[in-house]
């Protein structure tokens, strides 16, 4: 069993490198866009809230491994032609993306309407309130399901092995396919992804507590 | 004569179908102190909040140093950075506090002096102290705001208004939210600012205190003002006028 798993590893390696480009990808593209998007839906204009909720609503609809073929066959269709590595990245971060808009949203929300016009009676412009009041607040309340979602990003990139991406999943079956030991490589597979994700619960865990400055 | 630092004329303010304010004239002068009183739904706070444009008033003019309040002169509502230059000219005191929880004592009193008044950080931790120091929380100026009680935390609120040397203190019912017993820390500071000619325009409960330490007494009622005059004028002529005398009468049934 041991050498089965020692014969595996460089391959496996191989693809976890992909399964975290595909992570960073997806979770970096995902906040940058989240974060505009989740900004729009809370103090836009309407008829881009309007747009905002359509887009998350949607995408939020759909389960993530439609979204995957729908982006993978149905955008070359559309003339947007992908390989199926960026094909599968695009379809995880829409997904993020709309997970991330909501976040903000909550987060956003979350801060009592006294703080706003309390930084609006000492003057601050209405950038200067969001970076210097609200945001500080809502950080605390967004960091938390975010990093959750950091994880399922992890996990959920898995899935692009569907398309044929020699992802972490993919490589594990691939080696299976040679040697026929599934059981060894499943397990080192998913203790591979159990590091992962439990370095970022703890680290976010660790987040919260530093961000906690109410004690309410 | 002075013209007033304050002036109001026919303000009107509608929240949906309800008519808030009517008309309201209002006059406070430099140094002045003026406790506006009133049942509640009068308009009072309504009133103060247009006075420093959290609320966007409807009708009438609000002008202060003759400059008018949130709109320009083609009665279009000012910009993002002209109305919060205008905010800082007037302070306001809440309610309920909203003091910054995520700054400490000195940092809620620091922000504005840094990002409004581009004060150095060093400078504006000297300001806060100096502040903290009057209101009496010199030692709690590294406190978060949750490690205060609410008379500390309001004396911040206070000192976070004051340090911008506003031209005009707006107090709305500061002491509403506190319990009898911290009442009197924070009147006690608001009493040493209007000793020192503070300009100050006061929402308040509290008869008693609007009687002593305010120069004249303002009382509101459906969205307008209905007598206004030193406190012991318009209390000695309470009997002209049936609703102020029945407002009143509460106030001397229980501790007038």
């Amino acid at each position: 069993m041991l050498d089965a798993m020692i014969y595996a590893l460089p391959f496996l390696l191989e693809g976890l490198w992909i399964t975290v480009v595909v992570s960073i990808l997806t979770v970096s593209i995902s906040l940058v866009a989240g974060l505009a998007l989740g900004c729009a839906l809370v103090y836009g204009p309407l008829p881009l809230r309007l747009l905002v909720r359509i887009f998350s609503d949607t995408i939020r609809g759909i389960p993530i491994l439609v979204l995957i073929f729908f982006v993978y066959y149905g955008f070359p269709a559309i003339g947007i032609d992908f390989d199926s590595f960026w094909a599968a990245v695009t379809a995880l971060t829409l997904f993020k993306t709309a997970q991330v808009i909501e976040y903000v949203r909550g987060a956003v929300a979350s801060i009592p309407r006294g703080q706003s016009e309390a930084a609006m009676a000492i003057g601050l412009t209405f950038s200067e309130r969001l970076v210097s009041v609200i945001f500080p607040q809502a950080l605390r309340r967004f960091l938390p399901p975010w990093i959750n979602g950091v994880t399922d990003a992890v996990k959920g990139s898995a899935l692009v092995s569907l398309l044929g991406v020699t992802d972490l999943m993919y490589a594990i079956n691939q080696v299976i396919g040679r040697t026929y030991e599934a059981m060894p490589l499943y397990v080192l597979g998913a203790v591979i992804y159990f590091v992962i994700n439990f370095s970022l619960s703890t680290l976010s865990r660790r987040l919260e507590r530093r961000f906690s400055f109410v004690q309410a | 004569m002075n013209p007033p630092l304050l002036t109001i004329r026919d303000l009107r303010k509608s929240f949906g179908k309800t008519e808030v304010l009517k008309s309201v004239d209002l006059d406070v002068g430099r140094g002045e102190v003026v406790a506006v009183i009133g049942p509640s739904g009068s308009g009072k706070t309504t009133l103060l909040r247009c006075i420093n444009f959290l609320e966007a008033y409807d009708g009438g003019s609000i002008r202060i140093d003759d400059s008018e309040v949130g709109y320009n002169d083609a009665r279009k509502r000012r910009g993002e950075r002209a109305l919060a230059r205008m905010r800082a000219e007037t302070g306001m005191v809440f309610q309920s506090f909203n003091l910054f929880p995520h700054l400490t004592a000195a940092g809620n009193i620091m922000l504005g002096l840094t990002k409004v008044r581009r004060k150095s950080r060093s400078e504006a931790r000297d300001i806060a102290k100096v502040w903290l120091e009057r209101v009496g929380l010199g030692h709690k100026a590294d406190a978060l705001p949750s490690e205060l009680s609410g008379g500390q935390q309001q004396r911040v609120g206070i000192a976070r208004a004051v340090a911008m040397e506003p031209k005009i203190l707006l107090l709305d019912e500061i002491t509403s939210a506190l319990d009898p017993e911290l009442v009197g820390e924070v009147l006690e500071v608001v009493r040493g600012l209007a000793a020192e000619g503070m300009t100050m325009l006061m929402v308040t409960h509290e008869i008693a205190f609007a009687r002593d330490a305010s120069s004249r007494l303002v009382f509101m009622a459906d969205g307008a003002v209905a007598a206004e005059g030193p406190p012991a004028d318009l209390i000695a002529s309470a009997e002209a006028n049936p609703r102020l005398n029945s407002f009143l009468a509460r106030f001397r049934a229980s501790n007038f």
